[in-house]
């Protein structure tokens, strides 16, 4: 296998994965857990490596997958215990073990090979060569292997608990009065959230992670209302980052996990600005309509209570409208037939007094 | 102890920045926004490295000022994610964070790659070596931290309504956005101060942590803010003293894990909101339920044969709501210690102050029916469950003024009398 394929399919692997689990701590307002984690897990790196001397990877996926729990244990019991809130649970759970990680670090295994740089900010364009050995037998880059199998882990997982997922994300109580215990589901979400990331950081970089985690599934989220597709999109719009990031950083020879995560950043921009339904476009064109239609509505209310034509001439002072505003107004209501010139003056027609009572008058009402 | 330059550099810079992040800590961890910070942190790695892109040189200045800018911006994107989309906060922050500290590291390869860039002076800011600190580095520490511990005494009764209610400020005509704008700035200032101390993962603890802890302590802002500063600077005097004093320990760290043992500590000790003193505060007030509860068992046998001298046994009382024979015995024990129990063998009986006491349980258990059934016009057998929990929550006062607003009633939903209040 190529190594430029190899890297590809190792990051699509990860932004899948990370898509699927992180999509639910979007709608969880969980973000920032998976941040926590990738960073709490490092003393268990330490831990593992000090116990059985190798960097093997066995042991320190345990020892990272335990850290990984005891995070969210310990974010859980401080958050439980009601004096502190969740984020700042997070603010103050994961900088400990992190410091624990790095003392640990600096004291008995700075003499070796486990500098921060590669157990945290781990270089995806190293993972072709880290080959796993099986009875002997080369069986392929090991990073293929972890993120793959944390792929169908978390597939399965979502396929499997899709329906109670999404009641117990959506709604807490309807799923514990559906039978099925919303904080289960919490713990076993968090605990794929951790083999998550512990599987994948150390192929790709703690960094990469986190944005694969976040970014993807919020610019999702930004596209569609349904769960499911927010799920399909999170997908391949991480994907699509991954495989962009990587040309992007072969064309400016620069961090492969750094051009992935701003791909992503920047893809999220992108639906930020021009999502049709929650984009600020979107929302700044419905913000305008809005405000044309009132000034319509309040036009034809004032006619109404005037009387049979007011001149057009008095408006202006009326509603401190510039010109061009009263101008399109007007040609808009004129357009529609709800009104109608007569002279100099403006005359509410029987449609304009239809529409009228149909937008509910009292509120206009209360509006003027 | 004797300390070397650089040590004593260190531990300036340390206690500085302690003090400095315990105060604006205080208000994000009021605010919700301890993982701010974080963010703030991870932004600021692309600005130090345009800074450095454009002006060619690794002196602190131009980095710093590149941080500051790069940590506005982001800080700033965040706000108007929130405030323009349906995106959360914590999305917000976790994309500004990853998507700028990914920018960060694009930019610092690229550096690495060009002729003149070796990154080493740049990623002092990544992971924060507490012994880089030079003069020109405190000097720049200490005339910000003025700057900013000044803006915040200015602004005090500002920021505080900010962190507590914002709905209110903006009632009164304060300019909250602004003003919430302006805690981000402090914010980003103090972070961009500490990197170099304590680096972008831990600056988040220096923030949060000294404040967690504070806030167990105190109720009132002023205190936790000082507080707050006093553990942040403290925990800086011990990092940076253990770390000069015992090789191969690094300050960041240290400073992290002494603050969080303070945080330990007020969480388990801390006056009033700390656990031992709730678990404490609920073993009396379980105490004072069974004793309460044994008065009225053996008033209401009492109450039922008409017979107030008889002992009753053991056995009997255990049955009445099934406790075990150890908690009987301690209820009894108080209760004949204060004179409203005797006993004889294994048998009580209430004395003439006991009855009284019990007389107080029992009222306060009946005029509650009295007004559930009235009041709230629940069926009669549907009250005594929650009169049993009212009858020790409820004060005397309390009972009196219900009893007045009811009418004096004399017997209860069940048909039994309601003792009066007893005078002395």
């Amino acid at each position: 296998m190529s190594p430029t394929l190899v890297i590809l399919l190792v990051a699509s692997f990860v932004a899948a994965s990370c898509a699927l689990v992180g999509s639910f701590l979007v709608l969880r307002k969980m973000a920032l857990l998976g941040d926590a984690i990738s960073h709490a897990v490092l003393p268990g790196i330490v831990i593992a490596f000090l116990l059985t001397g190798t960097r093997a990877a066995l042991p320190m996926v345990l020892g990272a997958g335990a850290l990984g729990v005891i995070t969210v244990l310990l974010v859980e019991l401080f958050n439980r215990s009601q004096r502190l809130r969740e984020d700042a649970s997070i603010g103050v759970v994961f900088p400990a073990l992190f410091s624990l990680g790095v003392i640990l670090i600096s004291r008995y295994a700075s003499q070796v090979d486990l500098d921060l740089d590669c157990v945290l900010y781990g270089e995806i364009a190293y993972s072709p060569w880290d080959t796993l050995t099986l009875a002997g037998r080369d069986i392929g880059p090991k990073a293929l292997w972890v993120t793959g199998g944390v792929l169908l882990l978390n597939l399965a997982l979502v396929l499997a608990l899709y329906k109670e997922l999404k009641i117990s994300t959506f709604d807490a109580g309807l799923a514990a009065t559906l039978g099925f215990s919303p904080v289960a589901l919490h713990y076993l979400l968090m605990s794929a959230v951790s083999v998550t990331v512990v599987g994948s950081f150390e192929s790709v970089g703690a960094i990469l992670v986190v944005a694969m985690l976040v970014v993807p599934p919020a610019t999702a989220y930004l596209l569609t209302e349904r769960l499911e597709r927010m799920l399909v999109l999170a997908v391949l719009l991480g994907v699509t980052s991954a495989l962009a990031g990587y040309a992007a950083a072969r064309w400016l020879d620069a961090s492969i996990a750094g051009a992935m995560a701003t791909v992503a950043g920047l893809l999220f921009l992108a639906a930020l600005l021009f999502s049709p339904g929650h984009g600020l476009l979107a929302r700044l064109l419905i913000q305008r309509r809005m405000g044309w239609r009132l000034s319509g509505q309040l036009l034809l209310l004032h006619l109404q209570k005037g009387g049979a034509v007011v001149p057009v001439s008095t408006l202006e002072r009326r509603f401190g409208w510039s010109d061009t505003r009263l101008r399109r107004v007007l040609a808009s209501l004129l357009r529609a037939g709800w009104v109608e010139m007569e002279g100099d003056g403006l005359r509410l027609t029987a449609n304009g007094a239809r529409v009228l009572e149909t937008t509910g008058r009292a509120q206009l009402a209360h509006r003027l | 102890m004797e300390l070397s330059f650089t040590a004593r550099n260190v531990l300036m810079g340390a206690t500085m920045l302690g003090a400095l992040g315990g105060t604006l800590g205080s208000f994000a961890l009021l605010r919700r926004q301890s993982l701010l910070g974080d963010a703030l942190a991870h932004a600021a790695l692309p600005g130090v490295c345009i800074a450095f892109l454009l002006t060619g040189s690794k002196s602190p200045l131009p980095l710093f000022l590149g941080a500051l800018v790069a940590g506005v911006l982001g800080s700033l994107l965040i706000l108007a994610t929130v405030r323009w989309s349906r995106i959360k906060e914590d999305s917000a922050i976790g994309i500004v964070l990853s998507v700028f500290f990914g920018l960060g590291i694009v930019l610092l390869t690229f550096i690495q790659k060009l002729p003149a860039g070796n990154q080493s002076g740049l990623d002092k800011y990544l992971f924060g070596q507490a012994a880089t600190l030079v003069e020109e580095d405190l000097k720049v520490m200490a005339v910000l931290g003025a700057v900013v511990l000044a803006t915040v005494a200015a602004f005090y009764k500002e920021l505080k309504l900010l962190a507590f209610d914002p709905g209110f400020g903006a009632s009164l005509g304060l300019p909250m956005r602004r003003l919430e704008i302006l805690l981000t700035l402090l914010l980003v200032v103090v972070v961009v101060v500490g990197l170099q101390t304590v680096g972008v993962v831990l600056i988040v603890a220096t923030l949060i942590t000294p404040a967690a802890a504070a806030r167990q302590w105190t109720d009132r802002l002023g205190a936790m803010v000082l507080l707050s500063a006093g553990i942040g600077a403290l925990a800086g005097v011990a990092g940076s003293l253990a770390s000069a004093s015992v090789p191969r320990l690094p300050t960041g760290p240290v400073i992290v894990l002494a603050s969080s043992s303070v945080l330990i500590v007020s969480l388990l000790f801390a006056p009033r909101r700390g656990l031992l003193w709730a678990i404490l505060s609920e073993r009396r007030t379980a105490a004072r339920i069974r004793r309460e509860n044994l008065l009225k068992d053996l008033y209401l046998q009492g109450e039922r044969s008409g017979e107030w001298g008889t002992f009753l046994s053991w056995p009997l009382l255990m049955g009445v709501r099934g406790q075990t024979s150890h908690e009987l015995e301690r209820a009894a024990r108080a209760l004949v210690a204060d004179g409203l129990v005797e006993r004889s063998e294994d048998a009580l009986r209430l004395t003439p102050a006991g009855r009284r006491a019990a007389e107080g349980v029992v009222r306060k258990h009946r005029i509650w029916e009295v007004f559930l059934t009235r009041r709230l016009e629940l069926p009669s057998d549907h009250v005594h469950r929650d009169a049993e929990a009212m009858e020790h929550a409820l004060s005397e006062r309390a009972v009196a003024d219900l009893e007045e607003a009811l009418g004096f009633p004399e017997i209860d939903p069940h048909g039994r009398a309601i003792p009066r209040r007893r005078t002395a």
